[in-house]
Parts: C-alpha cells; structure tokens; sequence
C-alpha cells in the first residue's frame, strides 16, 4: 500500500463514516427519548436511496402507495378513539394529516414528469414521502406499547424491520440503483483526488449534526424531547406529551435515514435489503458510545467507516466480519467498565 | 368430581400419535413435521432465554450453523490430521465435538455481553450471527456459498437413518426430551433462580443467586439446543450451506418463540408449527401475487408479530390452553409438600448478646447529595435495634450499604467479626445476612411456596444437570419443606400456592420475611415490615420477631410505625438528613429534644 491508495480508502472510510455518524446519532437519539432499539433505521435509508433512483428514473415511486396505506390506517385508528372519546373535531386535523396530505403529494408525483424535474426538486420529494412514515410507523408500531420493557420494544423492531425489508422488495424489486451524484466536480488536493459527491456527503453531515445541536439547545421541541430522553416521567408532569416526543423523534430519525440514502446512493448501489448492514454499521457505532454519548458514537462512527474501507483492501472477503467484530471488543471494555447491576423490566 | 385430564396422560397421546405419524402421513407431511422438530428445538432455548430469563438472541441460527458445519465438516474429512484418524468421526461424535464448539463460543460472547444490560446481548448477538454467517459463506474449507454434500447419514445400533420418516423418529425424540428437560429444570432450585432473572435480579442476589451464572446457564443451554437442531439437519439433509443459518433465519426462531408464547416451553412448539405452516403456504401464493420470486411472507410475519405483542402479548399458548381448557380440562397439578424429609441443616447462632453487625462511619454520596454521613451502629444476636427517621432520612440507603445491594462512598462494615465492606449482596447473604425490601420485590406470577424457596437457595447445591434429569427430588424436597415451615410460622400456611402477586401488600411483605427466614439467618434486615398490615397482623409480626430474637436472632428494622416500634425493640437508632440524631432505649430517645424537633418541628 502507498500513500496514494491509503489516501483514497481513508476518504472512503470517512466518507462512509460521517454516513454511519449520521445514523449512529439517530440511533442514540431514538433509544434515549423512546427505549426503542430503531433496527428499521436502515430500510429508511433503503427507501430514501431507492425513491430517488426511480424518480430519477421517471417511475412513479411505490412508496407513495406504503405512505397513502399508513396515512389510512393511523386516520382510521387515531379518528375511531378521538371520536369515542367524544372529540369528533380533531377528526379533520388527523385526516389532514395522514390522509389529505398523502393524498395531496400522490396527486402532485403523479402530475409531475419525474425524471426531468431538478435533483433538488427530486431529493425534495423523496424526502416528502419517506420522512412521514416515521412518524406513522412510531403510532401503528410502538405507540400502542411505548411502556413496554425494552425487550419486547427491540423485538418490534426486528418484526417492522423484515415486514419493511419485504415490502421493499415489493416495491423496488431485486435490482440495485445507483443515483446521479450532486456534483460531478473533480477537486485535486495535493497528491489526492476529492469528489464532489465526498464533499457533499461530509459537509452534510456536518451541517446537519450542527443543526441537531442547535436544535437541542436551543428550540422548545429540541429540549422537550432532551428533557424527556432524561427523565419521562418528570417530562410528562412538565406537559410534555410522550406521544409527540415519540413522533418527533421517529420524524427525525426517518429523516435522518432518508437523507442518508439520498447521499450514499451516487456512492453505492442499494439493493433493497441494503439498509439493515449500513444501519447496523451504524448500530456498531452506537454501541461504541454505549447507546448514550452522541460524541462518541460520532468518533465510533468515523472509526468503523475506516476500518471498513481499509479492511476491504486487505481482507475484502472478510470486510463485513471485520467490522462486526469490532463490537466484541468494544463490548468486552463496556463490560470491564460496567460495575453496577440494573434491574430489567 | 369433575372429568379432568392429567397432564401425563396428555403427554402420552402426543407420544403415540407422533409415534403413528410415519405410518398415517404422506413422506411431504413428515418433512414438514421434522422442520417443525428442527425449529421447535432453537425455540424452547429462546422460550428460556426470552420468556424467562428475559434475555434475546438474534444469533441462534449461527449456533445452529455451528452444529451443522461441525459435524459436517468433520463426518466428511477424508485426510483427518494422525492423531485424530482413528476416532473415524461418527455423527454421534461430532455432535459432542459440535456441542463442545458452540458450548464454548456461547460462554465467550456471553461473557462479553451479559454483564451489560439486557438489550447488548441481542445486539452483540446480531453481530455475532452476521460475522459467523458471511465466514460460512467466505471460507474455502466449508465450501463457499454453494455448500458441499457426501454427508453421512446418523447411524442408530447400525440402522442408518437415511428416509425422512426414519429421522423423523430422532428428531422427535431431541424434541421431547428437550421440552422434559426445559420443564424439569424450571421446577428446581436452579430453575427459580432463572426464573427470578426476569424483573428480580437484585431481590435474587439478595438471596444469594449468582445471576450472572443463571444469565450464563440459560445462554449456552439455547445454543447447545440450537447445536443439537443444526446436527440433526445436516444428517437429514446430507447437504450444507451458508443460507439457512442466516440473520434472517435467527429471527424467524425468535419469532416462533415470541408467537407461540415466549414464557412457555410448549409455546414454541406451537410457535415453531404456525410459522412453518405458514410459510409453506405463503411461499407458495405470495409469488404469484406479487408476480415475481422472493421472500415476501416476512412482511405476513412481521405484521402478524406486531399485532400480537400489541393484543396478547403472552403469545399464542395462553390463548389456546384457555380455549381448549373449556373442552378438555387439564388438571393443575398441586404440589405435594413431604414434611416427613430429614430437615434442612441449619446456622449455628451466635450466643446472645455477640456483636454481629458493626457499621463505623458509613457515608453514601449520590453526586451532591449525601444520603447518608458518617452513620454508625451495631446490632448484637438476640436484639431488636429499630432505625428510624423521617421520610427520606436516609434509613434505606443504609440498609442498601449493610445487605450490599450498594457500595458505600466511605466507612466500614463488619459482619462477624469480618470486613464485609464493597462485598456483594450474594458473599453477604450466605454469611447469614438476609432482608426485606421496601418496595415488595416478589415475583408475581409465581407462587407464594416458589417465592419463599428462592430464600433456600444457598442452602442446596443441586445443578443445572440434576435438576434437568430429575436427580435433585430429595433435596428439592426438604427446600419446599423449609419453605412451607416458614410459610405457616409467618400464619400465610393458606395461601402456599396461590400466586404472590394476588396476595394484598401487607401479605406481600410478610411473604417477604419469610423468604428471608428461609435462607436460615442470624441478622434479619425488615425494611418497614408492618406497612400495609391490620392491627391483628401487626400483633403477630411483633410476636414473631419476639420469638425470632429469643432464639438469639439480631434483627435491624426500619419503620415508621412508632407505636409499633416502641413497644417491640430493644434499642432505637434515630435518623435525620443522612445523619444520626440520637440512639438508646426507646424510651430515652422518645425523650430527646432532637427527636421530637426533628418529628414535631421546633417549638418558638
């Protein structure tokens, strides 16, 4: 190896590290506020990718149809208990919302000619119809369970984890896409090429790592769901509705995810069942930082993106094993570290 | 009387109609009953790891994977290195040189990963399932992702087992004594422990149960199932490959066993024939629908799981044992209670009067806060000390430091004559310490009788192994004995089987203490007692612990009763803020104008 090919796969890693940084903090965020071990996390990254790609490609993307289904389900269950608890008012807001809105974007995809729209425009719509089905997906799967032990929580997951890795194979089918990139800009730094496309995908995740920081701090959503992550119970005697801070959450990580897949995809091809493998990267991360500390799982992120990429120069076949023993050392320090005992519902 | 089933007739139908099986079914039926077979053995070792001891594994099919490529790889090997030549690798060695592998990888990543908290086990796991997975799939010597075949059939006394309808036998036969074993092991000292696992770790160390052995037994015993079930696959199906010992397939079995009903050893059969079933019948109609090839019957699975979890989260099991309950009873079978077995031994006490407990200067720090500061005080054998204190005083965070359920900041504790100081509750409580809690922590859905037994732990020494074989019957016998003596001598002898957690939480607590004097103490730690209790009740606490210090047992009680304080102890220490305010004879101490400043507020 010289230094040329060591420059190369350390931007590869660190480009595929800010990625899993970006999910590694969803996943640290979604565990805090909700207990809920987000496993679906990558098929949001999936769908995001693969939404794109059949924009891009002037397909009527199928995920409109899954965003129009879960809009009719979550309007059906939340309007039948907001009638039976005799507030037949807030009927109109929650159709408005999971059923005019879907019902509104369907007709604007379908009128739109797709492939020659502005990739913006097309990134915007994907986002449009990906992000939402977070929060849907937090009111049909969790909400009914939000205080069950976290066991039964991850194991919810893992059941909105296959049944969304199976409808993507319905909508999507078994080929991989790759999407245009955002810039087809060349940058010559010294001895190392830098493509647009890198740039783009850690200045990003800066940006947006920033503004979840920013959000945190300094908004009242941001707090709530800080002050809820802490302490639910005092959070929910302060006002602060476990429901919205669950929603809230689920809508961050989906877009979180979704805009993952929107920039990994010019950079890998995302087949269907991608997702799981780039979220559980993610995951890895997330352990790192003990499923609490944002800093460090962003510093575990970078780490398992560059170990991926170097191991799959040295040991390509053995690249994906590589990573995921990571965790057992890491787990092996957490376990030293560990001292005292927590009972489990 | 009523027409009732017993539940040994029960199992001798499901024997001989398994044992027909072969005879009545078509060669298609049987493959799919020795899948069935396969999986329901992975699911019984989730029933006990999820159900039970309320841990998960997404890596069970890795372990299957172990059992298979061990056996095959082994069975197979023409050019076997000379010192291992000569054992020729019949399956039936393999399949202890597959349980020793998977055995062993189990204890590794249970050491890792189950001190952390429950959820790095199921992560760690899906890590671990990916990483066996693609080496299955990537090692030249296992043969890539083809696979490779020429696998031996089993041999049973010469008769090889090479038609499905032969192994459907074996298979069946792994099954049946996985369930007996499972049950056997559940009803036993061990077993209670593991079942304390879930919701009653710090209660279980209180009594002296190792957890992390108990997380650790029920860990390698899934796998080892999980082996067993990968052995007897590779010889039915004489083939190998990488596909069926993937991540998806490690959730599938947490699904069968999740579905059936987790906290249920037949549960997972049940869950093993619906997931089956129906997978063969979806993977037949959802293609056509869908119009092209694929596994589309997870998103069946995945929602049917999640309805489930959210109607009837105990699985399908409960559902159908209430069903068919009402067609045909199954009698509950009552425990007997032998009160002729020779009596458990017990402590020798300490004469009366011996210091048994000295605390010097223990302090408790929670960040800022100092719970309890520079506390001192001894009990001695045969006395009664009561600590009192307003709320929040700091009364139950010292008795956390004394029992060891929490390690003090600064100070000394001396139990016995020995530094006790920073030793965990379980070295604690099999020197003859044992206590109540405050919040009652009893585990609910098991009976008074096993709740009480816990208590005895440390004093039996059974296993794992003879309680799976049923070799522990005498000593289990005097454990319950015990136990069923310290139920009547706390006046509860009417509620022995009934559930703990439909007793009311005065009962609850006295349940408690009885728990405690089953593990034979010589310093009973009550944590407010007579909380909850009539006044009769109270009149028969006070009575029992009169008796208990006679016998020349210490005890330190916290309570808020002071009628019921003053009257009972020898001595009274007074709490106040984290620190000590006054101690001596209750009378004396009802005297001191510390206390009555810190009880009834200042006068001007």
């Amino acid at each position: 190896m010289d230094l040329q090919i060591a420059l190369i796969l350390g931007q590869d890693g660190i480009t595929n590290g800010a990625i899993y940084a970006l999910l590694a903090l969803a996943l640290v965020l979604v565990f805090a506020v909700t207990r809920v071990i987000f496993i679906p996390q990558g098929e949001f990254v999936a769908y995001g990718a693969l939404t794109l790609a059949m924009i891009e490609n002037g397909f009527f993307p199928a995920t409109m149809w899954l965003l129009l289904g879960a809009g009719v389900v979550v309007t059906l269950a939340d309007g039948v208990s907001a009638i039976r608890a005799g507030q037949s008012r807030k009927v109109v807001g929650i159709a408005g919302v999971n059923l005019i809105y879907p019902l509104l974007l369907l007709a604007l995809v379908w009128s739109l000619p797709l492939r020659d729209l502005p990739l913006a425009v097309q990134v915007l719509l994907t986002l449009l119809i990906v992000v939402p089905m977070g929060p849907m997906m937090y009111r049909l799967v969790y909400q009914p369970i939000a205080d069950a032990p976290v066991l039964v929580l991850l194991i919810m997951s893992i059941a909105a984890h296959v049944a969304m890795v199976g409808l993507g194979l319905v909508f999507f089918g078994p080929e991989g896409y790759r999407t245009s990139p955002f810039s087809n800009a060349r940058f010559e730094i010294g001895p190392m090429f830098v493509t647009g496309q890198t740039i783009w995908v850690i200045l990003s995740s800066l940006v947006f790592i920033v503004a979840l920081a920013l959000f945190f701090s300094k908004t009242i959503y941001g707090k709530a769901l800080r002050a809820t992550a802490i302490n639910p119970n005092g959070a929910r005697l302060m006002g602060i509705s476990p429901m919205l801070a669950g929603k809230l959450t689920f809508f961050l990580a989906a877009l979180i995810g979704a805009l993952s897949g929107v920039l990994i995809s010019p950079i890998t091809t995302i087949y269907y069942d991608t997702g799981f493998l780039i979220g559980l990267k993610g995951f890895v991360a997330a352990i790192i930082g003990g499923l609490s500390s944002y800093p460090i799982a962003a510093a575990g992120a970078l780490m398992v993106g560059l170990l991926e990429s170097f191991s799959s120069f040295w040991a390509s076949a053995y690249k994906e094993v590589i990573v995921f023993t990571l965790v057992i050392p890491v787990l092996v320090w957490r376990s030293l570290t560990t001292h005292h005992m927590e009972e489990e519902e | 009387m009523k027409f009732e089933l017993s539940p040994k007739v029960l199992m001798i139908v499901l024997v001989v109609l398994l044992a027909l099986a072969p005879l009545v079914l078509k060669p298609y039926h049987i493959t799919v009953l020795n899948y069935i077979g396969l999986y329901s053995m992975v699911a019984i070792g989730l029933v006990l790891l999820t159900g039970v001891g309320g841990l998960t594994s997404f890596g069970q099919a890795a372990f299957v994977g172990l059992g298979a490529y061990t056996t095959a790889v082994l069975t197979t090997a023409s050019d076997l290195p000379g010192w291992l030549a000569w054992m020729g690798w019949s399956p039936w060695l393999s399949l202890v040189a597959g349980l020793i592998v998977t055995g062993t990888s189990a204890y590794l990543i249970g050491l890792v990963t189950l001190r952390l908290s429950g959820h790095f086990l199921p992560l760690g796991t899906i890590a671990w399932g990916i990483s066996l997975y693609f080496l299955f799939g990537t090692m030249g010597l296992l043969g890539g992702h083809t696979g490779f075949g020429g696998i031996p059939p089993i041999a049973v006394f010469g008769y090889e087992l090479r038609q499905g309808h032969q192994i459907f036998y074996l298979i069946w036969l792994f099954v049946l004594l996985a369930v007996i074993t499972t049950l056997n092991l559940l009803d036993s000292r061990e077993g209670r422990a593991i079942r304390a696992l879930k919701g009653g770790m710090i209660m279980a160390e209180a009594m002296g149960v190792n957890t992390a052995r108990s997380r650790m037994v029920i860990f390698v015993i899934a796998s080892l199932l999980a082996c067993a079930s990968g052995w007897l696959y590779v010889h039915m199906q004489r083939f190998v490959n990488p596909t069926p010992f993937g991540i998806h397939m490690g959730i599938e079995y947490l699904f069968m066993a999740v579905l059936g009903g987790a906290a249920h050893v037949w549960g997972a059969i049940i869950g093993a024939t619906v997931i089956t079933v129906l997978k063969q019948w979806l993977q037949d109609i959802l293609p056509a629908i869908f119009g092209q090839a694929g596994n589309f019957e997870v998103i069946f699975f995945g929602a049917l799981l999640v309805l489930i979890l959210h109607r009837a989260r105990g699985g399908l099991w409960p559902i159908l044992t209430s069903l068919t309950q009402r067609v045909v009873p199954v009698r509950a079978e009552q425990r007997q209670i032998d009160r002729n077995v020779e009596p458990l031994p017990s402590r020798e006490l300490p004469s009366k009067g011996e210091l048994l407990l000295d605390a010097r200067e223990v302090t408790r720090r929670f960040g800022g806060l100092i719970a309890c500061n520079r506390l001192s005080l001894e009990v001695r054998a045969g006395e009664i000390l009561a600590l009192i204190g307003p709320n929040g005083a700091g009364k139950s965070t010292m008795f956390n430091q004394v029992s060891g359920v929490d390690v003090p900041t600064s100070g000394k504790i001396t139990f016995l004559g020995k530094d006790v100081t920073g030793k965990t509750s379980r070295e604690i409580a099999r020197m003859g310490m044992s206590r109540t809690f405050q919040h009652v922590k009893l585990l609910p859905t098991m009976s008074v009788i096993e709740n009480v037994a816990i208590g005895a732990h440390l004093r039996g020494n059974r296993g794992v192994l003879s309680a799976a074989w049923r070799l522990d019957r005498q000593e289990e016998k005097r454990l319950l004995a015990e136990a069923a003596k310290q139920i009547e001598r706390v006046g509860l002898g009417d509620y022995m089987f009934v559930e703990a957690g439909s007793l009311a939480l005065g009962q609850q607590r006295i349940v408690e203490i009885a728990r405690a004097l089953t593990s034979d103490p010589c310093l009973l730690l009550l944590d407010e007692p007579a909380a909850g209790l009539r006044y009769k009740e109270k009149q028969a606490l006070a009575e029992l612990m009169r008796k208990l210090s006679a016998e020349g047992m210490g005890i330190l009680l916290v309570e808020h009763d002071m009628d019921f304080v003053m009257g009972l102890v020898d001595r009274v220490v007074v709490m106040e803020f984290g620190e000590k305010i006054s101690e001596g004879l209750p009378e004396e101490v009802q005297k001191d104008p510390a206390v009555l400043q810190a009880y009834l507020g200042g006068v001007e």
